[in-house]
C-alpha cells in the first residue's frame, strides 16, 4: 500500500490525492455497476425458478451475458422527447434519480479501513442524499408532460415522503444505541456485549433488541425504492410505466440503473445498520468483507422474494400503512428504547 | 487566492444565481428548482465553515422534504403568471419597503459581536464534533426557546389541519379495520359438487 502511495506520488506529484480519490471513485462504481447488471440477471432467474419457469437462458451459458446483451440494446435505442416535454427537466431527472444513488456509497464502510470518506456524520449524509432520489421521479413525473406519467410521480412524492418518516425514526433508535453517526462505529459497537463475549456475536448484532425497527427499516427501505409491493409509482397495470413511461434508451436504462443501486445501498446500510456490517457471526471465525456479501446477498433475495410473493398494495392501504402502523410502532419503539437505555438493564454501554 | 476561497466563490456565484432565478423565472416550477438549487449550494458553503451538521440538515430537511412537497403543490397549481404579474406596479412600493426592512434587520444581525469574532478564532479544534455541540447546547442552554419552537410548530400543524378541515366526510367510507381482518371463508363458500353422469 504504501509503495502504490509512493509510486503515484512520483508520477502525479501534488494531484496524487485527487487522482488517488478519482481512483477509490472507480473502484466502487464498476463492480456496483457490474453488480446492478448481475442483480437484474439474478432477479430474473428468482423470479423465474419461483413461477416454475427457467428465466433467460439464450444469450452465453445459463443466460449469463444477458445482462450485457439488455445494456448494449438499450444503449443503442434512440432517445425519443415528446414534443411537449420540457426538454431541459426531461433530460436531466434520470440524472438527478442516479446522482444520489451513486453519491451515498462514498461513505459506506466495506471493513473498518475499506471506505471512500470515513466521515463523522455517515448517517445523517446518507439519509440527506438519499431523500433527493425523489427528484428525479417528481422532475421526470411533470416534465413528460403526460398524465400516467404525472400521476406515478405524484403517488410517488406521497409514498416516498411518508416512508422516509418510519425509516427516519428507525434510523435514530440505531444511533442511540451506538452514540454515534459513524458508520465504522456502528458497526464496531454490534460487536460489544454479553452474547458477543460467547462468541455468538451474532445475537449482539443490533437485529435483536431493535427487532422492530429492523422490521419497519427493511419494509420501509422497500417502500423507499419503489419496489413491489409498494411499486405504485410504477403500477405497470394501473398508469402504463408510471413516471417514466415517456423515456426510452439510456435514459430510461438510467432510472433502472437508480433503483438497482439503491436495492444495493438499501441493503448495504440494512446489514451495516442490523445486521453487523463486516462482523462474522460466530467467534471462531475471522470478520470480513466476505460476510458482508454474504448478508447482503441475502437481503437482495428477500426483495426479489416480495415481488414474487405480494400482490401490489392500494394506494390508500400503502399510506395507511406508513402513517397509522409505522410511525406509531416507532415513536413507541423509540421511548422503549430510551428508557431502556436510561434503566439499570441498559445493555449498551 | 486558496482553494477554500476559490470554492467559497464558485459556490457564492451559483447561489447568487439561483435566488435571482427564483424570483424572476416566469415557470414556476423553475423557480421552485432554483430554490432547491439555492438551497443545496448554501449547504455546500455551510460545509465549507466546518458546520457540517447544519449543513446536512438543510439537505435533508430543505432539500429532501419540504422542497419535495412545495414542488408537489407548485405542480398541481394552475398559475396564470400574466394574472399575477398585473398588480405589480402598484404593490411594489409596499413590497421594497418590507425588502429594505428584512436587510436592515439582517445587517443589525450580521454586524453584531456574534459574527466578528476571526475566522481562526472561529475553527473547531480536531476532535470536537459539530453534531455533539449542537446536541448539547440545544438540549442545555437553549432547552427553553427550543422547546417553544417546537410548540409552534406543533401548533402550526394543529392550525393547517383546522383550516382545511371540511366538516365529515358524507361520502361512502370502508374501514380498513375490517378490510384488513377479512378471512377468505367469510367472504368465499367453497361448495362440494357431486360428477354428474347421464
Amino acid at each position: 500500500m504504501d509503495a502504490l502511495m509512493n509510486f503515484g506520488l512520483g508520477i502525479f506529484g501534488s494531484a496524487w490525492p485527487a487522482v488517488w480519490t478519482l481512483l477509490k471513485i472507480v473502484l466502487i462504481v464498476a463492480p456496483l455497476m457490474l453488480g446492478v447488471a448481475y442483480l437484474t440477471y439474478f432477479e430474473r432467474k428468482v423470479i423465474g425458478y419461483m413461477q416454475v419457469r427457467i428465466g433467460p437462458n439464450r444469450v452465453g451459458p445459463w443466460g449469463l451475458i444477458q445482462p450485457i446483451a439488455d445494456g448494449l440494446k438499450l444503449l443503442l435505442k434512440e432517445i425519443i422527447i415528446p414534443t411537449t416535454a420540457n426538454k431541459g427537466i426531461f433530460i436531466i431527472a434520470p440524472m438527478l434519480a442516479i446522482a444520489p444513488a451513486l453519491a451515498c456509497w462514498a461513505v459506506v464502510p466495506f471493513t473498518d479501513s475499506l471506505v471512500v470518506a470515513n466521515i463523522d456524520a455517515s448517517l445523517l449524509y446518507i439519509m440527506a442524499i438519499s431523500s433527493m432520489g425523489v427528484y428525479g421521479i417528481i422532475l421526470s413525473g411533470w416534465a413528460s408532460n403526460s398524465k400516467y406519467a404525472f400521476l406515478g410521480a405524484m403517488r410517488s412524492a406521497a409514498q416516498m415522503v411518508s416512508y422516509e418518516i418510519s425509516m427516519g425514526f428507525s434510523l435514530i433508535c440505531v444511533l442511540m444505541v451506538s452514540n454515534s453517526l459513524n458508520l465504522v462505529d456502528i458497526v464496531n459497537v454490534q460487536d460489544q456485549g454479553r452474547f458477543a463475549g460467547w462468541g455468538l456475536s451474532f445475537l449482539s448484532w443490533n437485529w435483536l433488541p431493535l427487532f422492530p425497527m429492523f422490521i419497519v427499516y427493511l419494509i420501509s427501505g422497500t417502500a423507499e425504492l419503489n419496489r413491489a409491493p409498494f411499486d405504485v409509482a410504477e403500477g405497470e397495470s394501473e398508469i402504463v410505466a408510471g413516471f417514466h413511461v415517456e423515456y426510452s434508451g439510456m435514459a430510461f436504462a438510467l432510472f433502472f440503473l437508480a433503483e438497482y443501486a439503491n436495492m444495493i445501498l438499501v441493503s448495504a446500510l440494512t446489514s451495516i445498520l442490523f445486521l453487523g456490517g463486516w462482523l462474522s457471526p460466530v467467534g471462531f471465525l475471522p470478520d470480513g468483507i466476505l460476510w458482508l456479501f454474504i448478508k447482503m446477498s441475502a437481503i437482495l433475495f428477500l426483495f426479489l422474494w416480495f415481488r414474487a410473493t405480494f400482490p401490489r398494495y392500494r394506494y390508500d392501504q400503502l399510506m395507511r400503512l406508513g402513517w397509522k402502523v409505522f410511525l406509531p410502532i416507532c415513536l413507541i419503539w423509540l421511548v422503549v428504547v430510551g428508557v431502556w437505555m436510561m434503566s439499570p438493564l441498559n445493555i449498551w454501554k | 487566492m486558496d482553494f477554500q476561497t476559490a470554492v467559497f466563490y464558485f459556490l457564492s456565484a451559483i447561489l447568487v444565481f439561483a435566488s435571482l432565478r427564483v424570483i424572476t423565472a416566469r415557470n414556476p416550477v423553475h423557480a421552485a428548482l432554483h430554490l432547491i438549487l439555492a438551497f443545496f449550494t448554501c449547504g455546500g458553503i455551510w460545509a465549507l465553515l466546518q458546520a457540517e451538521f447544519l449543513a446536512i440538515a438543510i439537505i435533508l430537511v430543505y432539500v429532501g422534504a419540504v422542497m419535495v412537497l412545495f414542488l408537489f403543490v407548485v405542480m398541481m397549481l394552475d398559475i396564470n403568471i400574466d394574472r399575477i404579474r398585473q398588480g405589480f406596479w402598484n404593490y411594489l412600493p409596499l413590497g421594497a419597503l418590507l425588502g429594505i426592512l428584512m436587510v436592515v434587520e439582517m445587517g443589525l444581525v450580521l454586524g453584531s459581536k456574534y459574527f466578528q469574532i476571526p475566522a481562526a478564532e472561529a475553527m473547531l479544534p480536531a476532535g470536537v464534533s459539530n453534531t455533539k455541540s449542537i446536541g448539547a447546547l440545544m438540549f442545555t442552554d437553549y432547552v427553553y426557546p427550543f422547546e417553544l419552537a417546537s410548540i409552534i410548530l406543533l401548533v402550526g400543524m394543529i392550525a393547517a389541519i383546522v383550516l382545511t378541515y371540511r366538516g365529515p366526510k358524507k361520502s361512502k367510507y370502508t374501514n380498513p379495520n375490517q378490510q384488513v381482518f377479512i378471512k377468505a371463508k367469510d367472504r368465499v363458500r367453497v361448495l362440494q359438487m357431486p360428477v354428474e353422469k347421464d
